[in-house]
């Protein structure tokens, strides 16, 4: 095999990816502050802003900089933030604020292992927080999960754009093991940053031309208030509707669906290989999209199939979603592992012959 | 192979560091002598020379790691005393952390590790990482290491690589850049390192050395 006629690669860590595709993208200003295990992100920026012109801060703490970005954002600007879960918990409050405010911005979220300063090992335990609570009040974000070092450049990119076209935040959820693993990626090169970058509605100095911009998330009129929430959440369904996204591994006949997202799903994929090695009718379903939550999706993937696996590095989170998306209509069984410990392929593997075994017994 | 008393690996984040002071201190080993690996690495969490631990200890080669390295504690104390693993073993093999920030580490054993015959220290290079892609970029790095640590490179390894998606090719074309940073740098190319398993000729005034691969994700293990 020759690598000659495919695109130019560079081999990368994780953090790194994200670092280069944000620039890429035309993210101008990244507000960070150091946390382990995204901290490259955060260094990576401070080398290479300076020299294409943008802004690197290291803010004073995670609250600060998550408001540099609220600022930002509402000045029509790409801006980025990143953290690792307990620090993301911090932001939480700024979190609100920018979707309270419809605006665009990007969050990294590099997860390790919680509940409290928990561990600084690979971790999945921020789904819930990720997908339903990622600050107070009635909001969502899209939130975005890669599973490989080129999906980071690839998600980062879709972040930009779709959190500009819908004026929301965008999270990418990733996890210690993908910010720090190193991969070939490349760059798109035909990438137009330009493409959603008219925005009306930013305080970015009206010139005595036209009526100024207000950017807030007060409304102290009830009927005001509801009116906006109405709005975002009508919103909302354009994006239920058209912006979901995972991957499907499955054949005519299988059997056994095993539904996992970022690394683990890589783990996932080594495990289902071997399955199918073995004479089991394994498959994988993998979100790409957190929420919306690719629920079509699963359910057609699903259609065929006996039993359901969910593996994930918590204790059981996106497993919720996957028994919404199917009803409960077939059996759906969980693995999960936390702490810090990455489930093995061997161990995903004992799984499916158990699932297997009780189902030909 | 030939290798000094001391070889300190520096280099950029992810260029192949730990995987070479793992090929190396495992080459010392097979010979008989008695080699300890330093993991001076203050900057990573993961992917790091003490992941090695069982596979050194069935070898018979000391470990000395940062006191809380993969304890899952963030904190880069070190507890040794860099002078008597020096007297106390035959090879001492220094995997040193990435970039200018994680050289720092070295820089309090500069005094001993400067103007020594019996020390080197290679600067590992790889063509393919976007910040060192450029030549000069590459030697800019090789001086922020060298200020922060205040020790000398001695010597380059290249060890171009994409991972997983590495071809003869990509070594192959990895040479001349490699050559050009030795001329810019004058210091010499010490080895071409590149993954054993895969078929590639090299001119022997490269100086190949193919390695066994362990730095790897769980899925690239089965």
């Amino acid at each position: 095999m020759s690598n000659q006629s495919s695109p130019k690669k560079h081999l990368m860590k994780g953090n790194e990816a994200i670092a280069e595709a944000a620039i890429r993208s035309g993210c101008k200003c990244f507000f960070g502050y150091p946390i382990t295990p995204q901290t490259e992100i955060s260094a990576y920026m401070a080398k290479r802003m300076p020299k294409v012109g943008g802004v690197y801060l290291q803010a004073e703490s995670e609250i600060a900089a998550i408001n540099m970005v609220y600022g930002c954002a509402g000045s029509g600007v790409r801006c980025m933030t990143s953290s690792s879960s307990p620090g993301i918990a911090l932001k939480a409050e700024g979190i609100s604020y920018i979707a309270g405010s419809d605006l665009p911005c990007v969050i990294i979220n590099v997860q390790r292992g919680g509940p409290g300063l928990g561990g600084i090992q690979p971790s999945q335990s921020d789904y819930w927080f990720m997908t339903r609570a990622l600050g107070h009040g009635d909001f969502h974000a899209l939130v975005f999960a890669p599973a490989s070092v080129q999906e980071m450049v690839d998600t980062v990119c879709d972040a930009f754009d779709l959190a500009d076209k819908y004026r929301m935040p965008a999270v990418i959820l990733a996890d210690g093991l993908l910010g720090q693993m190193m991969e070939p990626v490349h760059f798109p090169e035909d990438y137009d940053f330009n493409k959603n970058t008219e925005k009306p509605w930013a305080a970015n100095g009206h010139g005595n031309k036209r009526k100024h911009n207000i950017i807030n998330s007060l409304f102290l009129q009830p009927d005001v208030l509801e009116d906006e929430n109405f709005k975002r959440f009508k919103r909302y369904e354009i994006v239920k509707k058209n912006e979901t996204k995972a991957e499907i591994d499955i054949e005519e006949d299988t059997e056994l669906l095993v539904v996992a997202y970022g690394s683990v799903a890589r783990i996932a994929k080594a495990a289902v290989d071997m399955a199918r090695k073995n004479g089991i009718k394994a498959g994988l379903f993998r979100p790409i999209t957190l929420w919306p939550y690719p629920e079509k999706e699963l359910q057609k993937a699903a259609e065929k199939v006996k039993k359901v696996l969910v593996v994930e590095m918590s204790m059981g989170q996106m497993v919720e979603d996957v028994r919404i998306s199917l009803k409960s209509r077939i059996p759906i069984e969980f693995h999960g592992r936390t702490g810090g410990i990455v489930p093995t392929p061997a161990e995903v593997f004992e799984k499916l012959k158990e699932m297997d075994g009780d189902d030909n017994a | 192979m030939y290798f000094k008393k001391v070889t300190i690996i520096t280099g950029h984040y992810g260029c192949g560091k730990t995987n070479i002071a793992t090929n190396i201190a495992l080459d010392i080993a097979k010979t008989g002598k008695t080699c300890t690996v330093v993991d001076l690495d203050i900057v990573n969490p993961y992917f790091r020379t003490a992941d090695f631990k069982q596979m050194f200890e069935k070898m018979g080669i000391k470990l000395v790691a940062p006191i809380y390295a993969n304890t899952n504690l963030d904190i880069p104390a070190m507890n040794f005393n860099l002078t008597s693993i020096l007297i106390n073993s035959d090879y001492v093999v220094i995997d040193v952390g990435g970039d200018d920030a994680g050289a720092m580490a070295l820089g309090v054993h500069h005094d001993y590790l400067n103007n020594r015959d019996d020390v080197e220290m290679l600067y590992v290079i790889n063509k393919y990482r976007l910040l060192t892609e450029d030549i000069d970029n590459t030697i800019e790095l090789m001086r922020d290491i060298e200020s922060c640590s205040r020790v000398k490179c001695t010597g380059i390894v290249n060890n171009s690589n994409l991972g997983l998606e590495t071809y003869a090719e990509t070594v192959l074309d990895s040479l001349e850049y490699a050559d050009e940073v030795c001329k810019k740098a004058l210091l010499p190319l010490e080895f071409t390192t590149f993954n054993k398993d895969l078929k590639v000729d090299i001119e022997k005034k490269y100086k190949p050395y193919p390695m066994d691969i362990y730095v790897k994700t769980l899925w690239n293990m089965v």
